[in-house]
């Protein structure tokens, strides 16, 4: 039975993801303060309650507030806003199934599992973030 | 290629790491859970807008009830706050002496967010919001 390799500094996909898990965690923390700070700036406080705060917290998207008495959401439908979105959906999905698989290597021993746990995870990003991408542009 | 440990799941569970192995095994289920909330809930949120089938509408349904909403809070602050921790640890490793009393820390943090959450939240239920 082959040990696991460690993962040295460099350009291998191993060392990339963990720089890139680490990196995306940071970023969640600084598009969530944004968010929050930008939805109080417009006016949040007198518009929403704390849940609705939250949800454009985690993925600032009009549909996300539609259920509350902000009376007008086509301010918050911008490309800006877009952006926000998309950065939200690429780090987070990146960063969660990259961890899906780290986990299930960590589980499977033999290379040929490997090559088709990447190729599934692959396949399953690219799907998850075509998808999120066109709910984005289409709301 | 995974390590072979030749060990048990019940010996797994017996091993006592005390509160790091505690948070280590909560990252790993918290992060399962994420992704498969968020996944469905984005192939949910697709399928609701392209299509307005009922299933996705369901799916979304039981995604925004405050008990689930409650699960979900956990995961993603419990997630957050201990990968803080380690990012932490990896930045300044000589920090890992105090990983026990970091991790007492990251709870003393995550306690009174999470109860001033569940007051929240159970109060718009008992309202009836």
């Amino acid at each position: 039975m082959q040990t696991k390799k460690i993962p040295h500094p460099g350009w291998n996909l191993e060392y990339m993801m963990w720089m890139f898990t680490r990196l995306s965690g940071l970023a969640f923390f600084f598009l969530a303060i944004t968010g929050m700070a930008a939805a109080l700036v417009m006016g949040a406080r007198n518009q929403m309650d704390l849940g609705t705060l939250m949800r454009w917290t985690f993925f600032p998207n009009p549909n996300h507030v539609l259920d509350s008495n902000i009376p007008n959401v086509d301010i918050w439908a911008n490309g800006f806003w877009q952006i926000m979105q998309m950065l939200v959906i690429f780090f987070g999905g990146t960063h969660g199934l990259n961890g899906l698989r780290v986990v299930i290597e960590d589980y499977t021993s033999r290379p040929a599992w490997q090559i088709i746990t990447r190729l599934v995870f692959f396949v399953l990003w690219v799907f998850m973030i075509l998808a999120a991408v066109y709910v984005i542009l289409a709301s | 290629m995974a390590l072979d440990r030749k060990v048990g799941f019940l010996d797994g569970v017996r091993y006592k790491g005390g509160g790091p192995m505690l948070a280590w095994a909560l990252h790993r289920i918290s992060g399962l859970g994420m992704i498969i909330f968020i996944s469905l809930h984005v192939v949910a949120s697709f399928f609701t807008q392209q299509m307005g089938s009922d299933w996705a509408i369901n799916i979304n349904i039981i995604y925004e009830s405050p008990y689930f909403q409650l699960l979900i809070v956990f995961t993603v602050l419990f997630h957050g706050l201990n990968g803080m921790r380690i990012i932490i640890l990896d930045l300044w490793p000589k920090m890992l002496r105090y990983q026990r009393e970091m991790t007492w820390l990251q709870w003393l943090i995550f306690i009174p967010i999470y109860s001033l959450t569940i007051f929240i939240m159970l109060q718009r239920v008992l309202a009836g919001g």
